[in-house]
């Protein structure tokens, strides 16, 4: 039981920071960009959030398979498929959770207007330097905002590692998963117990960021 | 005369009853539910039984487990056609289903399946040659082909060699999707998924392989007083319905 | 403070919105030149320009280097200015300290401009650890001063600082403005629609209308030409001030 959460833990933190890395680009973009397609490419990176898990998760397996054009990439480093592995959740959970990491950072980098990196190149910082030192910490609130949303839906994602997970100990086996196949074999003692833990736990992480949030956000006023 | 004019139309009129208000007046709904697994077979024998009953089965699909626990807390299935026995004999005593109506009506056959040809022989060696990376199962502690696909690794003395490959679907449906996309090499499914595959390789196990995989069917209590609900039990002992069970890769008992 | 620099020579054209901008500006190589006009004339617009926050077609040769014409543009990060906006200079995330030395810590020529003497000509002494958000408006301008003066800037330029404030912000801040062309050597830009608070800031005046420089006058020609006027010519000349988009009162 401890290994399955865990695993999830595991799972859920490293698409996390990975996640942040990823979305922060684009959410840049997104946010100071003014060209008339830009808004195709944030519907692209909400679709996610449309898609059923579980159809995400089929068109993974498809991606991750090894017949797809994206493995027969990998193949000549000795990978054959990503599909039931860690690696191959991470970037299923990644895909599952990315609009809940652009939409919040892109916000935050809307609400902070031109004038903060303005005043920044007026006293001489290049742009890469104004982006670190004057648009980043101005839009924590975001980042927070994100890295909470997407632990937490990284915690209960189902569907897509229904899907490409296979269940493999210590790999892809997580709480979700585990709990329905508690349900499924009728064993409800052990699912409630389960249930109970991820609950507990989750609950507690957020709590955590949350008041982490509010700090960062009394101490800005 | 008049007795006899009376008589006529009495025995017309009777006809007329039987032959057009009979079927018409008795005909009755039931709500089935259906293990994914039997999804196929089940919308066949619907047909049917309609056809030769005039009732409706109304069915709806979905894993054995989640019916169960559906069914515990109220839920309207007046015919449960399970994956396995464990579901209808849980549900005999929990005092759900009519005591006495648990029938098997299909038997699952296990197949070793790949999608490339020649990897899987008509023997199954290739389980002991280990030349591959992934095997899907179903979810034993969910499905009854992935318990039989365990007996059988465990009967060939290869469970404990083959675990670290092993990779499992949430049930017989997802260890298949596995298989089929290519990322497992192979995996135990059912042979009703793959009767009408043409090409990849097979190793069909024999039965005494592993606990014979008996899909049972119970009537709830909920069906009791629905004379559709039991003509639809017995329905599934017809020739018509042994036929389409049959045609779809399964075995009777 | 003793850097001493050449002039200003600029000139751009261009549309932005609704009109268009064409002006010529010199300013010598040092003293403070205020740009006066109503709203809309185009003189934020000008300003914005001159920093490269705005694009626009022209020329721009400052100290004897070429910022910007056909071929160049400089961008911002890369010009020695240093730029008070009329609000939200500061940056928010940092104390009154760490914003006056990002500035400092970015300046490309040396240290010709000191903390100290920042500290004093602005009066910072005793805001050093606050946080932006708790100052007052004089307070905030000030900061904004010293920083843009600590990044060793060849160019000062002031976009309506005043025009946010009250009127005892306005006094309180005044005499930091005033020692202003003093105490520089380089020319100061002061754009503002007030025409008598310049009076007592700059030395010369260019005044401008839709897009336009439309006079230059030097601050103490301008007094002397009025020094003897009958009242009635004042009247004719506020009257006509007025009718220029100038505000006399």
């Amino acid at each position: 039981m401890l290994e399955v959460i865990w695993t999830t833990v595991k799972l859920a933190g490293l698409t996390t920071v990975l996640l942040l890395i990823v979305a922060t680009p684009l959410a840049w973009w997104l946010a100071r960009r003014r060209t008339w397609w830009k808004e195709i490419i944030a519907a692209v990176a909400a679709l996610p959030i449309v898609l059923p898990p579980t159809v995400l998760g089929f068109y993974l397996l498809i991606a991750l398979a090894p017949s797809s054009p994206l493995m027969s990439l990998l193949h000549p480093f000795g990978v054959r498929t990503l599909a039931f592995t860690f690696t191959g959740l991470v970037i299923g959970s990644m895909i599952y959770s990315l609009p809940f990491a652009v939409q919040p950072i892109r916000n935050a980098f809307e609400a902070m207007g031109e004038r903060p990196l303005e005043v920044a190149a007026t006293l001489r910082a290049t742009p890469l330097d104004a982006f670190f030192t004057v648009a980043v910490p101005q839009a924590r609130r975001g980042f927070l905002a994100a890295a909470v949303l997407v632990f937490a839906h990284t915690v209960g994602e189902f569907g897509v590692v229904l899907m490409i997970g296979g269940a493999v100990p210590g790999k892809t086996e997580v709480v979700s998963t585990r709990i329905y196949s508690l349900v499924e074999s009728l064993q409800f003692a052990q699912a409630h117990a389960l249930s109970l833990g991820l609950l507990t736990f989750a609950f507690l992480v957020m709590l955590a960021m949350l008041l982490i949030e509010r700090r960062a956000g009394q101490a800005a006023s | 005369m008049i007795t006899r004019r009376f008589k006529i139309l009495g025995l017309a009129a009777f006809s007329a009853l039987l032959a057009f208000g009979a079927a018409p007046a008795l005909a009755a709904d039931t709500q089935v539910a259906v293990a994914a697994n039997f999804t196929e077979p089940a919308k066949n024998i619907a047909a049917a039984f309609k056809a030769k009953t005039g009732h409706t089965a109304i069915l709806s699909f979905g894993s054995s487990g989640q019916f169960y626990t559906q069914m515990a807390h109220g839920a309207p299935y007046e015919v449960f056609l399970s994956a396995d026995a464990d579901r209808p004999k849980k549900a005999e005593q929990d005092g759900l289903a009519v005591a006495g109506s648990r029938v098997t009506y299909a038997v699952g056959r296990l197949v070793l399946y790949s999608k490339t040809p020649g990897l899987v022989d008509a023997k199954g060696a290739v389980l002991s040659s280990g030349k591959f990376e992934k095997l899907a199962i179903a979810d034993p502690a969910a499905a009854p082909y992935g318990v039989a696909a365990v007996q059988t690794l465990t009967k060939l003395k290869l469970y404990d060699t083959l675990k670290p490959k092993i990779v499992q679907g949430a049930s017989i449906t997802q260890a298949y999707q596995f298989v089929q996309t290519g990322a497992a090499e192979l995996g135990f499914v059912a042979l009703s998924q793959v009767i009408n595959e043409q090409g990849g390789s097979r190793w069909l196990v024999p039965s005494s392989n592993h606990v014979p995989i008996d899909q049972q069917a119970v009537l709830l209590y909920t069906g009791d007083k629905n004379p559709a609900a039991k003509a639809f039990m017995a329905f599934l002992k017809s020739p018509q319905a042994i036929a389409i069970i049959k045609r779809y890769g399964y075995e009777i008992r | 403070m003793s850097v001493s620099g050449g002039g200003l020579q600029a000139r751009f054209t261009g549309r932005l919105g609704d009109f268009t901008l064409d002006a010529e500006l010199t300013l010598p190589a040092r003293g403070v030149t205020a740009l006066v006009g109503r709203s809309g004339s185009g003189k934020s617009s000008l300003l914005r320009c001159i920093a490269g926050l705005t694009r626009l077609n022209g020329r721009l040769v400052v100290d004897g280097q070429t910022w910007q014409d056909d071929r160049h543009f400089i961008p911002t990060h890369r010009r020695a200015i240093g730029f008070v906006f009329q609000d939200a200079s500061l940056l928010a995330h940092l104390s009154v300290l760490e914003n006056l030395r990002y500035g400092q810590r970015r300046a490309k020529h040396g240290e010709a401009v000191t903390f100290d003497a920042v500290v004093a000509l602005a009066g910072l002494d005793g805001l050093l650890e606050r946080a932006p958000g708790t100052l007052s408006g004089g307070e905030r301008q000030r900061v904004a001063l010293g920083q843009a003066l600590l990044s060793q800037p060849r160019l000062l330029l002031l976009d309506e600082p005043m025009s946010s404030l009250d009127a005892d912000s306005k006094a309180e801040i005044l005499p930091v403005f005033e020692r202003l062309h003093q105490a520089l050597a380089i020319p100061v830009l002061y754009v503002s629609h007030d025409v008598l608070e310049v009076r007592r800031i700059a030395d010369r005046v260019l005044t401008m209308g839709q897009g336009r420089i439309v006079d230059t006058r030097a601050m103490a020609t301008a007094e002397q030409a009025f020094a003897g006027f009958e009242p009635d010519k004042i009247r004719r000349l506020a009257l006509a001030a007025h009718l220029a988009g100038l505000d006399p009162a």
